[in-house]
């Protein structure tokens, strides 16, 4: 049984903030499918395509038959536990500061032996399935979980140290306005979230969502992205107790280049969608890589809210997906930026959502719920990236098979927006 | 495959050195293979210059290798080698010399494993010892093969019934084969009630399990037993010996080593068995691979080992002398030279030559080694049978 994560203490000023170590981060390029894998939450291993055999560690060449086509494939998690050790010291700092550590091996149902991590609450020589997981260097790392979900798992001290989980800890949401912001508050209320600050712009104008949040206790700052001296001023007060930033803030509007006529609604989206993403990097991002080994209520994650056609744009938005394009280009510069301190940026990627400016594209569409479901089971599950509704996952899958194929199906006479 | 190996009729190992180890040292690997080259070329009164085969194992080289050591040291070889085997690279080496040597490639070789040991520089070896262990070991906490070996004790604790107590008199029983030993890092004598007591280090391994990175090095030479009778040095002859590697692979867990696929061929051609062993030197960074050496190299069955050995005496003067030095449980662990101090203890115990740690009438000797944890499990395995002149 996992003991139960108790809130932190109160932070004593006096006493020395634990510098950030990371795990060992070094990996062969071969292994990166591991990591690519675990970054959307799935088990993958190399399987030979000609032979079928399982491989692992990753590789170059097969080891029955020497091919060296493996491409990486999901295949099932499970397997036995075969022995186990908790490891009381090490030359890592990492892994010296956290220890006892508990690892082990575990023969996979299909063929090879992982060394992983441990959960506290697998029993010796018991069924495990593998879950992969990004660990504080954002590098792939597998770790054994009992077959079914046990109470309160999710504070095992080893498994917390591979997500972002928002339980006890305080959140800040750029986008008071945002028409998804209430949704999302009550999911991290519900996760378990210690505090949830509330960025809101130009305060003098109503809005239909502040009655609920008001109502849920939600602390509200005027925040204003396109304004630098407000984003360092909420920065000043905030940023030493933000240990989860989400960046839902967005200026939208529809048509694509010749549709608008001029570049005055452009210029908007991208002071909001991408400079506003870097005003916040540049005032809370330093205060959050210090704060990233800081206990319980450390800094964990930044989140970022795009559009899902980021990835590929067509005219029916194009001109606000080229800002998010933008944004997820900055993202990929934060990632890296972050890393050294183990601080983790995942970006959430959503297909249109309910709301009045994806009004006249037909369903499906994403709801305010299921938007702020899929952040927190991100965040709750340690991933990089989220693909939020059908469309996005739709099209996620078809960049990934052949970018080119999809700018074309898409950007084809028709409704393809 | 299938053909009988040759025999190593004509060849001997000769000026077995060791250079007393230190837990930390300022001086390179270079120096620590100079210095034990220097002795075993002075025991055979040889120049540098006259040594036309050399063979090096080491870790801590880099950026050399050998070829960069024949400049730096001055030699000219005409036949050269190096052993990246680790705890096996004794026996390989010598396997590989003394082929050299009866083919007339080479006529003597120098035979020589020295790492040093800098503060800071095991851990900085570990991070990049293999591909393997960069991708799945080192990112799950296993600094160095302390989480490997722990893996295989408990499995080998459940499988076989065996007890700490089991792998702690190996341990004792070899601190009190150090005691005797002038060169072990290790001085006090160490009880069971110590070993058991010990700070824990990775479940179920403690302290007295596990060995100290040192500085060091061993030395030895190969040539031709004409050559060694011309020059009078007392000499070992090779009865027999085998290497092999990634044995058992299909294992989930690695409960034998590559001895048990060689084993007949490696009493056979010495035309020996287990009981004709005067003393046994097992590559011990480990307890339980001491364990299984003696298992897989036909002392008992497998999972018999705790067994057999209760009722044995492990020290030089007992019914089964075992890693007569104190082996690198007590002396350190010196990188590759790891992989030498067994078998250089051993020409020295069936030379004659072991002074304060000689097995009285050592006549033939069992050496082992294992190497190279590259993820779940070491993967070279070797043995050799030495025998008195």
């Amino acid at each position: 049984m996992t003991t139960p994560l108790q809130p932190p203490p109160k932070k004593n000023p006096q006493k020395r903030t634990v510098s950030p170590t990371r795990p060992p981060e070094m990996r062969s390029r071969a292994s990166l499918g591991l990591q690519a894998a675990a970054a959307e939450g799935r088990f993958a291993l190399q399987v030979c395509a000609e032979c079928q055999t399982v491989q692992y560690p990753p590789r170059d060449a097969c080891q029955n038959c020497l091919s060296t086509d493996m491409p990486w494939t999901d295949v099932s998690p499970d397997g036995e536990l075969l022995a186990e050790t908790t490891i009381r010291t090490s030359t890592n700092l990492y892994f010296r500061e956290r220890s006892p550590w508990r690892t082990g091996s575990v023969k996979l149902d299909a063929g090879p032996v992982i060394i992983c991590h441990v959960h506290g609450d697998c029993a010796p020589r018991s069924r495990v399935t593998l879950w992969n997981l990004l660990d504080r260097a954002g590098q792939a790392t597998l770790l054994a979980v009992p077959q079914e979900r046990t109470p309160l798992m999710e504070d095992d001290p080893q498994l917390r140290q591979m997500t972002a989980d928002p339980k006890h800890r305080r959140v800040l949401i750029t986008d008071a306005r945002h028409p998804g912001t209430p949704a999302l508050v009550k999911a991290l209320k519900d996760a378990g979230a210690a505090m949830i600050f509330v960025g809101e712009a130009e305060t003098w104008r109503p809005y239909p969502g502040r009655a609920a949040l008001e109502e849920m206790g939600v602390d509200l700052q005027p925040l204003d992205l396109t304004d630098t001296a407000s984003v360092q001023k909420l920065a000043g007060e905030y940023g030493g107790k933000t240990d989860i930033l989400i960046n839902n803030a967005r200026f939208m509007r529809p048509g694509g280049v010749l549709e608008r006529g001029d570049t005055a609604f452009a210029k908007e989206e991208i002071e909001v969608n991408y400079l506003g993403l870097m005003r916040l990097a540049q005032a809370f991002g330093p205060g959050m890589c210090a704060r990233a080994s800081d206990g319980v209520n450390s800094a964990a994650a930044w989140v970022n809210v795009l559009s899902v056609e980021a990835l590929s744009n067509a005219p029916a938005y194009g001109c606000f997906n080229a800002s998010n394009a933008a944004a997820f280009a900055l993202s990929q510069s934060l990632r890296a930026e972050f890393r050294g301190a183990g601080l983790r940026v995942m970006n959430v990627f959503t297909g249109p959502t309910e709301d009045a400016w994806y009004q006249p594209l037909p369903p499906p569409k994403v709801t305010h719920g299921a938007l702020a479901k899929s952040i927190v089971d991100g965040l709750q599950r340690g991933l990089e990236d989220v693909y939020c509704g059908d469309v996005a996952k739709d099209l996620h899958e078809r960049f990934r098979r052949d970018p080119k194929v999809l700018e074309r199906e898409r950007t084809m006479a028709g409704d393809m927006a | 495959m299938g053909r009988r190996r040759q025999s190593y009729d004509g060849v001997v190992l000769a000026c077995p050195v060791s250079i007393p180890y230190q837990r930390y040292s300022v001086d390179t690997a270079h120096w620590w293979i100079a210095t034990a080259l220097r002795e075993t070329l002075k025991a055979a009164k040889l120049t540098p210059k006259e040594l036309d085969g050399f063979s090096v194992s080491s870790f801590t080289l880099f950026p050399d290798t050998p070829v960069g050591l024949t400049q730096h040291l001055g030699l000219s070889p005409r036949w050269l080698d190096m052993i990246p085997m680790g705890g096996a690279s004794g026996v390989v080496a010598l396997r590989r010399a003394a082929r050299a040597v009866q083919a007339g490639d080479s006529d003597i070789v120098a035979c020589v494993a020295g790492d040093t040991n800098h503060i800071d520089s095991f851990r900085r070896m570990l991070s990049s010892f293999s591909r393997f262990a960069m991708d799945a070991s080192y990112p799950y906490g296993y600094g160095g093969p302390n989480a490997n070996f722990a893996l295989l004790t408990d499995r080998y604790m459940t499988e076989f019934n065996a007890t700490r107590e089991d792998f702690g008199r190996i341990c004792v029983a070899q601190r009190a084969n150090a005691l005797n030993y002038p060169g072990a890092i290790m001085k006090k004598p160490l009880t069971l009630e110590d070993y058991m007591n010990a700070r824990p280090i990775a479940d179920p391994i403690a302290l007295f399990d596990c060995v100290m990175p040192v500085a060091g090095s061993e030395a030895f030479l190969v040539m031709t037993e004409d050559e060694a009778v011309r020059r009078d040095l007392p000499f070992a002859r090779i009865g027999s010996a085998i290497e092999r590697h990634n044995a058992h692979a299909e294992d989930p867990i690695q409960l034998r080593g590559g001895w048990t696929v060689d084993l007949d061929e490696l009493y056979g051609m010495a035309q020996a068995a287990p009981t004709d062993m005067d003393l046994v030197q097992t590559y011990d960074d480990y307890p339980v691979i001491s364990m299984m050496q003696i298992e897989d190299l036909g002392f008992c069955g497998k999972g018999e080992g705790p067994d057999f050995l209760r009722d044995k005496d492990m020290t030089i003067t007992g019914d089964f002398p075992h890693n007569t030095n104190g082996g690198q449980l007590s002396a350190g662990q010196a990188g590759a030279a790891g992989g030498f101090i067994g078998l250089v203890e051993a020409i020295r115990q069936v030379t004659g030559q072991a002074g304060p740690t000689q097995v009285k009438d050592a006549k033939k000797a069992l050496v082992s080694g294992f190497g190279m944890i590259n993820y779940d499990r070491g993967l070279c395995t070797s043995a050799a049978i030495l025998e008195a002149a």
